[in-house]
């Protein structure tokens, strides 16, 4: 069966494979040789046999063709409303071919259903809050991915996303020794200005162990340090692993579930070897979902649950504004119109809405929901690894159109997004569309308007 | 051929259709698999029991639902119709007199002008949907000849009656159609996506639990369906 040097069925497991995947520019030779790439039609219908049961293939079967799931989706709303674009027409004419073909499929269908999959939705799971039968198209996506993504077609970015966290067990080249590293340099860089303050590494027994997206230590070390300044105003004991950290799932979009497995249980590894009371996860919508909400499953875990309890950063601020742990100093407030974009991870698919809502009660006195909001909200456009993936750009740049109408119509200025995802998504939407708007992690917010009590104050 | 009809073929009709659908609910419930659906059927069951009844109550009534209210002139049309289906021929009072001569019990029946007005809400309502797939494009692409033929299925037996009850001629015939075309819908149910008759409380309670138990329903009240 004809396979692709960089684009064939294998896993990319070395340091080797994944550095001639990213010497392949844009991934030029791989989809090359994805247009060569053999469907192997046995094993696919293997694999659907062994995990396409009762509630997906129901779903396919019982679908009445109604048409209520077209509005739901923004990417039909964003496409001006092509019929091409409905949630129930997408996944019949991907998923439900495959099923009732029986894995009877060529390469130019497997090319089909990617481009389906990857550019014509993120996942969001919108579409089955607005099936009258709960068919949730967001999921059967997923499952679709992780068939398409067992043949070897994915999207390049994803293949190497893959690769990055069965090698490092990170979505990047971010190594341990990076990672603490890292750490020890934002700890002495912000310790001049906040007396005191530690970044401490596998410390074991701490009321919190926190976890984070690799772009943070690779592009973002500030936010780092600026989780370090809050849980060191707030007074916690807490730490970070020095394998373990990671929390995010480029695999989980791929649909490479083996890897998304590795992954997740490097951090319950830690949780383990560290026995912490509690686990934060940072600003990352899909780490939390990944890491806490699916992860425990793919790790097989009986309860359901991680092995300790873990927090979306946003609950943890919302307890500490609860119980006095950060107060917010009331003239520091955001006076102008502010907005919040709810992630479809942690919101509609996690039940964080009212802590969102908490946080935003303390920190804005202008706050405007979008319309719609809290677990109707639509996707920020770049979320399923939407943002990551050259060849759908322009498809993504479209989808955007949604999120800038609704962001236009609060008349907020100001966007608090704690998602990187969906962080990313606006900061592009801005770059495309020039609304001329702001937005920001609450983080950096925070800092700006927490009051310091006198014992750590900076020295003048 | 009233009475074959009515009598052994109405059984075997009534035997495929009661076994039929137990069986698509045995083989479905069979089929969840706690790791596949990641969702934990059996632990934490109290707010999957909480996430799968409110996701089944909410969808049950007309307007409960955003999208229910995103879409009045569907949801008339859709409630109208399945009630009509559902109503009709349990309380029918032709119906009632049969089971009695021929079961020796019947059930309360509507007066005669309900009947009617359900019966023509029926045919209305599926009329309308049947031209709804044609006038909306968002509708068009998905519809297949199979949905015309399912909702005829459905609609065949309230057509049949009315004029088997109305008719000046051959009205015995028409009786006879009526009653066929009432066990072959019986029949299709479990075999055709008509099943999600029973089906429908099946997928509602499983994205109920999915979202009652893993998806934020252990931290907040519920989803607002």
């Amino acid at each position: 069966m004809p396979e692709g040097v960089l684009c064939n069925k294998n896993k990319v497991s070395t340091l080797e494979q994944l550095q001639a995947l990213l010497a392949d520019k844009s991934g030029k030779q791989y989809y090359q040789e994805m247009n060569r790439l053999e469907v192997d039609t046995k094993a696919l219908w293997d694999l659907v046999q062994k995990t396409c049961k009762s509630r997906i293939r129901t779903w396919l079967e019982i679908c009445t063709h109604c048409g209520l799931c077209a509005e739901s989706c923004f990417y039909y709303l964003a496409n001006n409303r092509d019929p091409r674009q409905v949630p129930s027409y997408k996944i019949q004419s991907t998923l439900g071919q495959i099923v009732r073909r029986k894995g009877q499929v060529d390469n130019a269908f497997m090319q089909m259903a990617m481009d389906t999959a990857f550019s014509k939705c993120t996942c969001c799971t919108r579409c089955g809050i607005y099936c009258p039968l709960g068919i949730d198209m967001g999921v059967m996506f997923s499952y679709l991915r992780g068939l398409l993504f067992s043949q070897g077609f994915t999207p390049w970015e994803m293949k190497i996303g893959t690769g990055m966290h069965r090698v490092y067990r990170a979505q990047m080249d971010v190594t341990t020794e990076d990672w603490v590293e890292t750490c020890a340099w934002m700890a002495e860089e912000t310790a001049d200005e906040w007396p005191g303050l530690e970044i401490p590494v596998d410390k074991e027994g701490a009321d919190i162990l926190y976890t984070v997206n690799a772009r943070e230590p690779k592009h973002y070390p500030e936010d780092i340090a600026q989780a370090a300044i809050l849980f060191h105003l707030a007074g916690e004991n807490w730490t970070v692993p020095s394998e373990g950290w990671e929390e995010t799932s480029l695999a989980m979009f791929a649909g490479d579930w083996e890897a998304s497995k590795m992954q997740v249980e490097s951090v319950y590894g830690a949780m383990h070897k560290l026995r912490p009371k509690r686990m934060v996860v940072t600003e990352c919508g899909h780490a939390y979902r990944a890491t806490v909400i699916e992860g425990p499953y793919w790790a097989g875990l009986p309860s359901g649950k991680t092995p300790v309890e873990s927090l979306h950063y946003v609950e943890w601020v919302a307890e500490a504004l609860r119980t006095g742990k950060l107060k917010i100093d009331p003239a520091k407030r955001i006076k102008e119109p502010v907005t919040y974009q709810d992630s479809c991870n942690y919101i509609r698919n996690g039940g964080l809405w009212e802590a969102a809502r908490y946080i935003m009660s303390q920190i804005a006195e202008d706050f405007r929901e979008m319309t719609p909001s809290r677990e109707h909200n639509f996707c920020c456009g770049g979320g399923g690894g939407l943002n990551g993936i050259g060849r759908y750009r322009e498809q993504r740049n479209v989808g955007l159109r949604v999120k800038r109408d609704q962001i236009l119509a609060t008349g907020a200025k100001l966007v608090v997004a704690p998602c990187h995802n969906c962080w990313d998504a606006i900061r592009d939407l801005e770059e495309v569309y020039e609304i001329g708007i702001r937005w920001s992690f609450l983080k950096p917010l925070l800092i700006n308007m927490v009051e310091v009590p006198e014992h750590l104050k900076p020295e003048e | 051929m009233y009475e074959f009809v009515t009598g052994p073929l109405a059984w075997l009709a009534f035997a495929v259709f009661f076994v039929g659908i137990i069986v698509r609910l045995v083989l479905y419930v069979r089929g969840l698999d706690w790791k596949l659906d990641r969702v934990t059927y059996s632990v934490n069951t109290a707010f999957g029991v909480r996430g799968a009844v409110r996701s089944i109550l909410f969808w049950l009534f007309p307007f409960g639902t955003q999208s229910y209210r995103n879409n009045p002139g569907f949801t008339l049309a859709l409630f109208a119709m399945h009630i009509g289906l559902i109503v009709t021929p349990i309380f029918l009072l032709g119906h009632n007199i049969l089971l009695q001569e021929r079961w020796g019990f019947s059930l309360w029946s509507l007066p005669g002008a309900v009947a009617d007005l359900l019966t023509i809400a029926v045919i209305v309502s599926a009329l309308l949907l049947a031209l709804r797939r044609i006038a909306l494009p968002e509708v068009r692409i998905i519809t297949t000849a199979y949905d015309y033929l399912l909702l005829a299925v459905a609609v065949a037996p309230f057509v049949t009656g009315w004029i088997a009850r109305y008719a000046y001629v051959h009205s015995q015939a028409w009786l006879i159609v009526h009653v066929l075309c009432g066990e072959l819908f019986l029949v299709a149910i479990p075999f055709t996506k008509l099943s999600h008759f029973v089906l429908f409380f099946a997928t509602r309670a499983q994205l109920g639990m999915d979202y009652g138990i893993k998806r934020g329903g252990m931290k907040v009240k519920g989803i607002s369906w």
